[in-house]
């Protein structure tokens, strides 16, 4: 369970997070939808103590974040896998050790297993048989796949997607739509996307979290928000323009 | 307002200064108590002392040469070319050799940390690290520290030898000097203690070119731009350090070396 209280956090002048509150229950699948550049990505960072809170707290599991050591946190953090925004690949690494990444430092699986996990995850992302290629050798959709395959590979229970559509064509990101929801049903997780993409959110989560102006403006089932009659929800959804642009 | 911005200055060193104590301290803890990986270690072992070979073993051998030629175009007036080889020894292992070949090994080593790691930090690497278990500093720092420390020493032995070598050549065959001579001379003037201080030296010197590019890359902020500030600021912070720590080691281990 995570639960985020009264999260604030500004950037120099710029305030990002003005008090959001959250709570997401074990086994989940939640959307974060808001404007670009509305802290979405800031959010999510906060759920794994990438960033800390300038006032409020994040717990996970009932264990306060903002209360722990760097070193602490690597076990909290454990429980977690992590899709960027840019997928981050490590690129002095190849793909294959990128994904083993976690599974070899780990040193509980044999060479033999590791190799296999890794084929099977890049299977899954529709990527097989790119082990020995470097992430610079690769497209930025190819990229954000091999990093959804590094956050699964090792079964975490909470997966935390930035925007894993965006940069694909419609076909792979409906694939990939599929996958994030498959990955939900089998293994059991908690899942959480920040996404733009309403057909993307319808797919793959039940509930909804509208982050708007630094707090969550709103939050529901998925079609209670995809059809919600609140003006600012709905001209989000559907894409209406807010009307201030004169030329 | 120029007593503000002389104070802000101070501030920031100083918080610079804790913060590069506070990774270092953690570095060593981690050194401690985890066992280091050896692959990363032999990576960087490769990295930092092989291939910085060819520049340390060029400015050794340069300044060998031109340190005999200067001495003794000087002690030539006074009729003491034979002591020459004594002086570029004892100057060449406990003071220049150090001094040089960490510098060197700033420029190549010490900016390329920062760059890798800066870039790392800027392309939300270190962060992806960060949630993938992994602490930054056992993974990133701990192998460059290590290896560094190694092989700065071997590196400056190297300089060493070869600038002596060098100076030898010159001193021998270009400019007349009694091979006998001088050879005598130098293991006379030369103690261990002059080797062992510049081994001491440039062990630290090592560590200290790892520990400033991997802290200046760990906290680059901003961009291409924030990795090209982070490497630029790498390499002034290490030289400057090794030439202020090269002058109190100095006074500090020869004050050892005689009790
Ligand atoms: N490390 C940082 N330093 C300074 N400002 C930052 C930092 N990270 C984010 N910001 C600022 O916080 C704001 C929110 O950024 P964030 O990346 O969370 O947006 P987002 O909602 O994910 O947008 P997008 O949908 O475009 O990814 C932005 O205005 C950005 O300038
Ligand atoms: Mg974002």
């Amino acid at each position: 369970m995570i639960e985020v209280r009264n999260v604030t956090k500004r950037f120099g002048t710029q305030e990002v997070l003005k008090g959001a509150s959250l709570r997401i229950d074990r086994g989940e699948a939640v959307v974060i939808i808001g404007r670009s550049g509305g802290g979405k990505s800031v959010l999510l960072k906060h759920l794994v103590a990438l960033l800390q809170p300038d006032s409020g707290q994040v717990l996970v599991d009932g264990q306060n974040l903002c209360a722990l050591t760097e070193r602490e946190l690597l076990r909290v953090r454990r429980k977690f896998g992590m899709l960027f925004q840019g997928a981050a690949l490590f690129d002095s690494l190849t793909v294959f050790e990128n994904v083993a990444f976690v599974l070899e430092r780990e040193r509980t699986h044999t060479p033999a297993e590791i190799k296999r996990l890794v084929a099977e995850a890049l299977e899954w992302v529709e990527l097989p048989g790119i082990e020995n290629k470097k992430p610079a050798e690769l497209s930025g959709g190819m990229r954000k796949r091999v990093g959804l395959a590094r956050a699964i590979v090792y079964r975490p229970e909470i997966l935390l997607y930035d925007e894993p559509t965006t940069g694909l064509d419609p076909v792979a990101g409906a694939n990939i739509d599929g996958l994030i929801r498959r990955v939900w049903e089998k293994l059991n997780v908690t899942s959480i996307a920040v996404t733009h993409d309403m057909p993307s959110a319808r797919r793959i989560s039940n509930r909804i979290l509208m982050l708007r102006d630094g707090v969550i403006y709103a939050d529901g089932p998925t079609n209670d928000i995809l059809s919600s009659t609140d003006p600012v929800v709905n001209h989000f959804v559907n894409g209406i323009p807010s009307g201030k642009t004169t030329f | 307002m120029v007593l503000a911005l002389l104070q802000n200055r101070i501030r920031n060193f100083l918080r610079e200064l804790g913060e590069l104590a506070e990774i270092t301290g953690e570095a060593v803890a981690s050194i401690r108590h985890r066992r280091p990986s050896w692959k990363d270690f032999i990576a960087q072992l490769h990295f930092v002392g092989v291939k910085s070979q060819s520049v340390v073993i060029t400015t050794g051998a340069a300044t060998g040469m031109v340190l005999c030629a200067q001495t003794y175009f000087q002690f030539h007036k006074v009729k003491m070319d034979t002591a020459t080889g004594a002086v570029v020894s004892v100057g060449m292992s406990s003071e220049l050799g150090p001094v040089l070949a960490c510098l060197m090994l700033t420029a190549r080593v010490g900016a390329a940390m920062a760059a890798e790691l800066g870039t790392m930090k800027v392309t939300e690497q270190i962060d992806a690290l960060r949630t993938l278990a992994t602490h930054p500093v056992d993974y990133l720092v701990v192998p460059r520290l290590i290896a560094c420390t190694v092989a700065a020493p071997l590196l400056t032995a190297e300089a060493v030898v070869v600038g002596i070598t060098a100076s030898w050549l010159v001193g021998v065959h270009l400019l007349g000097i009694d091979s006998a001579y001088y050879l005598a001379n130098m293991n006379r003037y030369t103690s261990p203690e002059d080797i062992l201080t510049g081994l001491i030296k440039s062990t630290l010197f090592g560590a200290a070119i790892a520990m400033v590019g991997c802290y200046k890359g760990l906290t680059c902020r901003g961009g291409a731009e924030g990795v090209g500030r982070a490497t630029t600021e790498a390499v002034v912070s290490s030289s400057i350090t090794i030439l202020v720590a090269n002058f109190f080691l100095t006074l500090f281990l020869t004050r050892l070396f005689k009790v």
